[in-house]
């Protein structure tokens, strides 16, 4: 599972650079202080937890779920 | 948020002041799994000052937030004091290798048992980008606007001629390689000098690689580290891993110690 | 008396006694930079510490020494170190930094000639100024001026007591005449000593909060055991937030740890006083001037002028009121002292009548005929 904490986040997109399958692209929609939010395709996410682990504001929270790593 | 965020960091102090994609950021996020590793009770955090100095501030733990260049000095009276605990310090390339030189040169020859996480992002960011040790040769900054005119500081060799006994350098592009070598230097008994080569997307990403996207200087230091050993250097890259660890050494001790030894 | 509870006197320079003075509060830490003419504090505590439970460290310098003792006092030790001019110069952001963290230290000035390297073996009072206004910014330091090795022991035990009473750095200006002046002193058995209060169990504990009870000074301890103190030198608030944005906040924390120095002076001001009632000139002086200035006083006294003295134990804060009542019969009052004439100006901004300074340069000292020919002069 893919979770963003919107405000805590200011759109600098380090976690579409590590994104290794394109599963995050550049956001369109802003949070309370202006910064774009990137969208997450969870179809095609791995939950590898880059995004997770690169964060510099730890907004992101990936919970790897059995099922889709076997789907996937 | 994340919930070792909601767990570690100072929900009051949130967000950083560090701008956005700014490699400290991620050097928190890889310090807050190291802690979460080791347990939080373990650990006292001193920094100095300038964006590396704030790193600690944002951790739910004792922090010194002290004077700029002296948080290896207030770390070794600290450690005196409370030698059951783990002292990290977090500094600066202007913090620890100019203005405050002198401590981490000492600290390193007493191989005093605390641990120096030096933030190195090219640039004084904090006053608005001038030139640092760490800046590159040719490197344009406020201060150096024809290009810099010196030859930058290689913090590890520095660190070990003066006689660390656990020295690494590891990029903020790399956060799993920064959270597993941080956690060696925190268990070596003796002196640790980490050196995290961290992106500056406002001040040395504009000035001095001309690009101010996060991932273009990401990507950057990507490149220029290398972690083969005996690899060949260009002159923009540099060496990463574990590169020097010798356990034999013995740590600092007190006159106290010694003569409880000798007795 | 019998020698069982007779009080242990040795003949020791006012150096040492400022070690012994140490070890008596509770010292447990000290970092010091060797440096005349202060070096023999650093050389006996290196001696002594060990033995006890105290850690002694040189550092590399100056700044190190003064921030290692930030670092050990957070700790939880009683920290203190010992430098002259030039070194003390270095110790001054720190000592800020001290100021503003509401952090306990000691500091012993060994005060030799100056500006820059200057006289390093003679004499001087020219610290006087930088132990109060060294530092930038506005905060209140408390600065003791012992006279003899005897006040070298008390003043560093007072040094000790105040600094963790009111949780400020303490500056023991001593100078090379008395730091290097053998003479007896009487070792107290058990002197009063004062510790930071610990925060009482179960209180919301805010370490940079002032405590109505404690005068407002904060409780002070508990580092590192789970308080998530964050001890930082930009203006902060009771938890240690940073507040350097917000300007009544930080105006309000300036206050008060202004406040809690100089809403206190009756209890952190020392003096003596000698033949003040009926004196119509009065000599103010303070350390080893002090000393000779009581020799003139007498003098004068057995020459039928009343003359009175006020030595000064604590420099700052400066005791206005006192200088005030115990003046205002006076018609003139004499500053002796080994610098240009600085404290002859503290005493002037709080005295109607004009203060006459009786400077010394070069690293001498005044002789007891200059001052009472001064006293004598009408």
């Amino acid at each position: 599972m893919w979770k963003i904490d919107k405000d805590q986040c200011k759109g600098c997109e380090l976690c579409i650079a590590v994104c290794k399958n394109e599963a995050l692209k550049p956001g369109k929609e802003r949070n309370s202080k202006g910064y774009l939010v990137p969208e997450h395709i969870s179809k095609i996410c791995i939950s590898c937890m880059m995004c997770d682990l690169i964060c510099p504001d730890m907004a992101i929270t990936v919970t790897r779920e059995k099922e889709k790593c076997e789907k996937s | 948020m994340n919930p070792l965020a909601e767990k570690y960091l100072r929900k009051e102090a949130l967000p950083t002041i560090f701008c956005p994609g700014c490699g400290h950021g991620s050097v928190l996020n890889a310090t807050i799994r190291m802690i979460d590793k080791i347990g939080i009770e373990d650990f006292l955090f001193v920094s100095g000052i300038g964006c590396s100095s704030w790193l600690p501030v944002f951790i739910k733990a004792d922090v010194i937030h002290s004077l700029h260049g002296r948080s290896i000095a207030v770390a070794t009276g600290l450690k005196l004091a409370r030698p059951e605990k783990k002292i990290v310090v977090f500094n600066g390339d202007g913090d620890c290798l100019a203005i405050g030189g002198n401590h981490l040169i000492h600290a390193a020859r007493r191989n005093l048992d605390i641990t120096v996480v030096t933030l190195n992002n090219y640039i004084y960011g904090m006053t608005g980008g001038q030139m640092s040790p760490g800046t590159p040769t040719g490197g344009k900054t406020k201060t150096s606007p024809y290009g810099n005119n010196e030859k930058p500081f290689d913090a590890v060799t520095l660190a070990i001629g003066a006689g660390a006994t656990f020295v690494a350098r590891e990029t903020a592009a790399s956060p799993v390689k920064i959270t597993k070598t941080l956690t060696k230097a925190v268990a070596h008994n003796g002196f640790s000098f980490v050196e995290v080569m961290s992106q500056c997307p406002t001040q040395a990403g504009r000035n001095i690689f001309g690009k101010a996207a996060p991932s273009d200087l990401f990507n950057i230091l990507k490149e220029n580290a290398v972690s083969k050993k005996g690899a060949e250097l260009t002159s923009s890259q540099f060496r990463t891993g574990v590169l020097h660890h010798d356990e034999k050494k013995t740590a600092f001790r007190t006159v106290n110690e010694l003569l409880k030894t000798e007795a | 008396m019998n020698m069982q509870t007779r009080p242990k006197a040795i003949v020791i320079q006012g150096n040492q006694a400022c070690v012994e003075g140490a070890l008596l509060a509770g010292c447990t830490f000290f970092a010091g930079y060797p440096i005349t003419p202060a070096t023999e504090v650093a050389e006996v505590m290196a001696e002594k510490m060990p033995n006890t439970n105290a850690v002694f460290i040189q550092m590399e310098d100056e700044l190190a020494s003064m921030n290692a003792l930030i670092g050990a006092s957070w700790g939880g030790a009683k920290a203190m170190t010992a430098t002259s001019g030039p070194g003390y110069s270095l110790m001054q952001e720190a000592i800020g930094y001290a100021a503003i963290t509401e952090t306990p230290c000691v500091i012993i000035n060994v005060m030799r000639g100056g500006p820059s390297t200057g006289q390093p073996t003679m004499t001087s009072q020219q610290d006087v100024y930088q132990a109060k206004y060294g530092s930038h910014g506005d905060y209140e330091p408390i600065v003791l001026v012992p006279s003899s090795a005897q006040e070298a022991l008390d003043l560093t035990i007072r040094a000790f007591n105040l600094s963790e009473k009111y949780l400020v750095p303490v500056s023991v200006l001593t100078d090379e005449v008395v730091g290097h002046t053998r003479e007896r002193v009487v070792i107290p058995d058990a002197p009063d000593v004062y510790n930071r209060i610990a925060p009482p169990e179960g209180i919301d504990y805010k370490p940079f909060k002032g405590v109505d009870e404690l005068g407002g000074v904060p409780y002070r301890g508990g580092f590192g055991e789970g308080h998530n103190i964050c001890v930082d030198g930009q203006t902060h608030d009771g938890i240690g937030m940073r507040i350097g944005h917000l300007m009544e906040p930080s105006g309000n924390l300036v206050k008060r740890i202004m406040d809690k120095i100089n809403n206190n002076i009756d209890d952190i001001s020392d003096y003596e006083l000698k033949c003040t009632e009926d004196a119509e000139v009065i000599v103010l002086s303070y350390g080893s001037t002090a000393r000779v200035a009581l020799r003139s006083v007498i003098d004068a006294r057995e020459k039928g002028i009343k003359a009175g003295l006020i030595k000064l134990k604590t420099l700052f804060p400066f005791p206005d009121e006192m200088i005030r009542e115990e003046t205002n019969k006076a018609v003139r009052i004499l500053v002796p002292e080994c610098n240009a004439g600085k404290i002859c100006n503290e005493v002037q901004r709080v005295v109607n009548i004009e203060v006459e300074s009786l400077p010394k340069f070069g690293g001498a000292m005044h002789v007891p005929a200059e001052i009472l020919s001064a006293i004598e002069r009408s």
